[in-house]
């Protein structure tokens, strides 16, 4: 059963979600605290949504600075998989394992509504279980979740087919290029804006967001 | 150890009487302070008793009516009295649950006003021992035409939404209402509801001589001094000055003290725990004794501060925000440490639990305050005033327009994009709704539903008042808030349970107010009497006054539902073309008091509609048989705007992912005597639209007829982006439904809009 690290900072609130959706796959999916310094023997490390330390300064600013994210980049940079959701995408860009940046969204307010997103790539460990070009409706909910790039790091996340998931019928934040998730080079990490965890149960609604979490599942070996 | 000279605190002004009337204590106050201290009061004295028998702390003009709302009920497990109702939902599972005013710090400081009244009501609610699983927001403005009311309403969302955004809690509804009595003195209520197993309720008892007190969270600072005293006078053109008695809010400290809290009261460490809301140290160590039957000794230079040279008058009676205050064993003070320093979160002992039941303040050695404490808390003088009903709203009432002669559609079309009755997606689109991943029926809804996780109960929460209504009548007018808030969690299919108040008025010290309170009570114990939903606490709001006079009367109920099965829950929009459409309950076509008559007629008169209390419980036990049946596919319920805006609201849809549907109804022959205009905005209670697919129609008809309800399958759910037809005598009157939905969404963006355009 893979093991999945899902990390809290002080200020994380989609902790307790993220981890529901982690069980409901199968996984055996526990709590790390920032201030720890080994993430264990997680297969995968999740770094779920929230305000990691209020948002002071910047979203994701300060938490790179935590203790806990030593480990975390190390097995990122072994080939581990790690996703960020939300807030967790915010501090991976901090953290420079991820390019581009997340900035205030265009409107200037905070946009909680479900948007409809467009699977991009599959060729990363959390969204292997879609096709490309499916398409279904996730909340959002982010006051800075505007994409920015330079137009080389774009051209080359175009080029290297490293857009994850594209905001496709609206994009009210006002992204680069409508990207609403991306990968890194090497497609062991990735971050993006919308929810799934909030898209993965009948009761709700919506539940193609359920897939995220079967993907890292597959990637394990476990289904 | 018993210290009784009071030694004044070195540069503490010296009290006069104007110091004293400065601090809002009247003569015959002052006497009864004087009395119960035998000598004059400190300057620390005279701050404490200022905080605590402000109308704010004391409820001294509405105690004793609160003393008549019904409090019990099998489902209750904790009524008025302490920081949060709760009620029993089954499973060991319970719902702690509370409404509370912020408008005073809005109207001046509308984003840290409205953020703190959001970060109070959730630590009234976590003092239980509930993780708070929903917040609602009901909100009154002035106009929209004014620059004033607009930076208020973008202030006020936007402190609301900082403020749960960040502490992770979905806000699942609430009401957004414009009207011009609100201009200047706007009204923001929240609604927190929280979870809890029932053999973990904490109160907020403080007992065992010897224990010590604990503050935890934020230090104390300057700010907010006094603002229980602020809450409690007029607003005037001087208020502005008063700025500084706004506390400031931080989210990401109060997310680390829910944790910390909930966690200290799981583990056993300790005894009580209470939120420093209003009148801060002040009144949660005095309110927490005088439950238990104890005195307090505090020891104000051990409070952790945030800026030098605090006096104990300024630290007494600070409101800095995310501070709770924690009654423990002394061996247990290294275990609450050990905790509240893993939440990152500071805690420091600053008194003790005495057997004396003297509320006694010292610095270091000095006694600077020392008061009988169930005399402060319990003695708060109590008062009724003059009552009498103003002339001029008995005339009102008597009042009505000439018939109507425009056009219906026209009046339809207008009434849909009235700000007040318009989408308020604007609003709630701001708020994280779906944290938590337990949002079942989201904003814009006739309530909200969320789920227990890992449980098949589902929570509905709603909040009402319709104070055109009240203005008119505040005894009917509060009748008909608590059985709207009953219909609402009733139309998603919840059992209405037990309710939370913020009775918001004007100065309860003139008569025309006075009456208009009292009335609204009697309205409210009528109406929780028949539904069987006790009152289970709230708060009182009084001097709700601009220098244009006092504000419409404004009951707000908060109402809670309960689904035991929330798969079973109903949306309020038609799913599927061919439905039918069943009208339940009797259309009479009241149009006094109605939105038809003052957004179309340009008149705020005559009576509103009567409520009749049993039609009012058989039609919520109806809706919750049909819902627990799966006889509905859909239910709406009618109020402001009447059939037309149900109807139209039926058809738009969610927001997001669906397109709007059409619909073809025929009211030409369920009532020959009422003109056409009251047929369609006529907003008579106890009704609701039903959708029901064809083949279960006979039977759920049957279902309504069984509880003595009238029901009528009136037409038929269209088609896609299709038009909302409606057969009256005079005529067909038919709108596209993608028309009328703009019109819905666009009233309050185009408002705001229109303005920056100019």
């Amino acid at each position: 059963m893979p093991r999945v690290a899902v990390i809290r900072f002080p200020g994380s609130n989609c902790d307790a979600d993220t981890l529901r959706s982690c069980a409901a796959v199968g996984a055996d999916a526990e709590y790390v605290w920032h201030r720890e310094e080994s993430i264990g023997n997680a297969d995968v490390v999740m770094i779920p949504g929230g305000f990691a330390f209020g948002d002071h300064l910047r979203a994701g600013a300060i938490a790179r600075f935590s203790p806990i994210m030593r480990a975390v980049i190390e097995h990122g940079r072994a080939g581990g998989p790690i996703l960020g959701i939300c807030n967790g995408f915010q501090v991976l860009c901090e953290a420079g394992l991820l390019p581009g940046a997340l900035v205030r969204n265009q409107n200037l307010a905070f946009i909680s509504r479900p948007l409809y997103v467009r699977v991009e790539s599959t060729d990363n460990p959390f969204t292997n279980q879609y096709t490309r070009g499916d398409e279904f409706l996730v909340p959002v909910a982010h006051g800075e979740g505007r994409f920015v790039s330079s137009q080389e790091v774009m051209d080359r996340l175009e080029g290297e087919d490293r857009i994850v998931l594209r905001y496709s019928r609206e994009n009210p934040n006002g992204s680069l290029n409508a990207v609403a998730g991306i990968a890194n080079e090497e497609r062991n990490i990735v971050g993006m804006m919308p929810h799934p965890e909030r898209a993965a149960d009948p009761l709700l609604g919506e539940t193609r967001g359920r897939i995220v979490f079967e993907s890292f599942m597959k990637t394990a070996g476990a289904v | 150890m018993t210290k009784t000279r009071i030694a004044p605190y070195p540069g503490d002004p010296e009290i006069t009487d104007d110091l004293v009337r400065q601090h809002g204590i009247d003569e015959h106050e002052q006497g009864l302070i004087k009395e119960i201290l035998g000598r004059e009061p400190s300057f620390t004295e005279l701050g404490i008793f200022s905080a605590l028998w402000s109308e704010h702390c004391g409820y001294k003009h509405s105690k004793r009516e609160l003393r008549k709302f019904p409090t019990d009920g099998p489902q209750v497990i904790q009524g008025p009295g302490e920081n949060a109702g709760i009620l029993r939902l089954g499973g060991g599972w319970a719902v702690a649950f509370k409404i509370e005013s912020h408008n005073h710090p809005s109207a001046v400081e509308p984003y840290e006003g409205a953020a703190t009244g959001v970060g109070g009501i959730l630590r009234d609610v976590f003092t239980m021992g509930a993780r708070p699983v929903a917040l609602l927001n009901s909100l009154r403005f002035g106009p929209l035409d004014r620059p004033r009311n607009r930076y208020l309403l973008a202030g006020v969302t936007r402190g609301i939404g900082d403020y749960g955004n960040c502490v992770g809690v979905p806000t699942i509804g609430g009401e957004v209402d414009f009207e011009d009595g609100y201009s200047g003195n706007p009204l923001v209520n929240a609604m927190c509801v929280g979870i809890l197993k029932e053999k973990d309720v904490m109160r907020a008892v403080a007992s065992g001589v010897g224990n010590l007190l604990i503050s935890v969270g934020a230090r104390t600072g300057r700010d907010g001094i006094h603002g229980a005293s602020f809450a409690s006078e007029e607003l005037s053109e001087e208020t502005e000055a008063k700025r500084p008695q706004v506390q400031v809010g931080d989210p990401f400290t109060e997310k680390l003290l829910i944790e910390a809290s909930l966690e200290l009261i799981s583990s056993g460490d300790i005894i009580a725990i209470q939120d420093m809301g209003a009148a801060g140290i002040t009144s949660s160590s005095a309110e927490m004794a005088a439950r238990g039957g104890v005195g307090v000794e505090i020891d104000a230079s051990k409070v952790p501060v945030r800026e030098p040279n605090m006096t104990p008058y300024e630290i007494l009676l600070s409101e800095s925000q995310e501070r709770m205050l924690v009654v423990a064993e002394p061996d247990r003070v290294d275990a609450i440490i050990e905790i509240t320093e893993r939440w990152e979160l500071e805690a420091a002992v600053i008194g003790s639990i005495t057997d004396d039941e003297l509320f006694r303040v010292t610095w270091g050695d000095d006694v600077v305050a020392e008061i009988p404490g169930v005399k402060l808390v319990d003695e708060c003088p109590l008062y009724t005033p003059e009552a009498a009903e103003d002339p001029e709203v008995a005339a009102r009432r008597q009042n009505e327009p000439p018939s109507y002669e425009g056009s219906l559609v026209d009046a339809w079309t207008k009434l849909t994009g009235t700000p007040a009755l318009a989408s308020k997606r604007w609003v709630h689109e701001q708020y994280d709704s779906t944290v938590q991943a337990s949002s079942v029926i989201e904003p814009g809804a006739n309530a909200g539903v969320i789920r227990i996780p890992e449980t098949k109960i589902g929570i509905s929460a709603a909040t009402d008042c319709n104070s055109r209504y009240l203005s008119l009548d505040p005894y009917e007018g509060a009748k008909a808030a608590v059985v709207e808030s009953a219909r609402n969690v009733a139309s998603c299919g919840a059992r209405p349970i037990g309710i939370t108040n913020c009775l918001n008025f004007g100065s309860p010290e003139k008569p025309f107010v006075y009456h208009q309170f009292l009335q609204a009570c009697r309205g409210i114990t009528d109406a929780c009497n028949a539904l069987k939903t006790p009152v289970t606490g709230g708060n009182v709001s009084f001097y709700n006054e601009s220098p244009t006079g006092a504000i419409p009367p404004t009951p707000v109920i908060g109402m809670i539902g309960l689904l035991e099965d929330v798969s079973k829950a109903v949306g309020p929009h038609f799913m599927a073309p061919g439905d039918q459409i069943v009208l339940v309950g009797e259309t009479k076509g009241h149009l006094g008091a109605s939105s038809f008559w003052a957004y179309i007629m340009g008149a705020s008169v005559g009576e509103p509609p009567p409520v009749d209390l049993d039609a009012a419980a058989s039609l919520v036990d109806a809706l919750v048989h049909l819902a627990e049946n799966n006889l509905a596919t859909s239910i709406h319920d009618l109020s402001d705007g009447g059939i037309a805006l149900a109807l139209g609201e039926a058809c738009f849809g969610p927001t997001y992912g669906t397109d709007p549907l059409g619909a073809t109804v025929d009211l030409s022959d369920i009532q020959a005597e009422i003109s056409d205009e009251a047929m369609l905005f006529g907003e008579d209670h106890s009704r609701a639209f039903v959708s029901v697919p064809t083949t279960e129609v006979e039977e759920m008809l049957q279902a309504v007829r069984d509880r003595g309800l009238q029901a009528t399958v009136v037409g038929e759910v269209g088609d896609v982006g299709g038009d909302i037809s409606v057969r009256l005598r005079g005529g067909i009157v038919s709108t596209p439904v993608s028309t009328l939905r703009e019109v819905y969404e666009d009233a309050i963006p185009g408002a705001l809009a229109k303005v920056q355009a100019n």
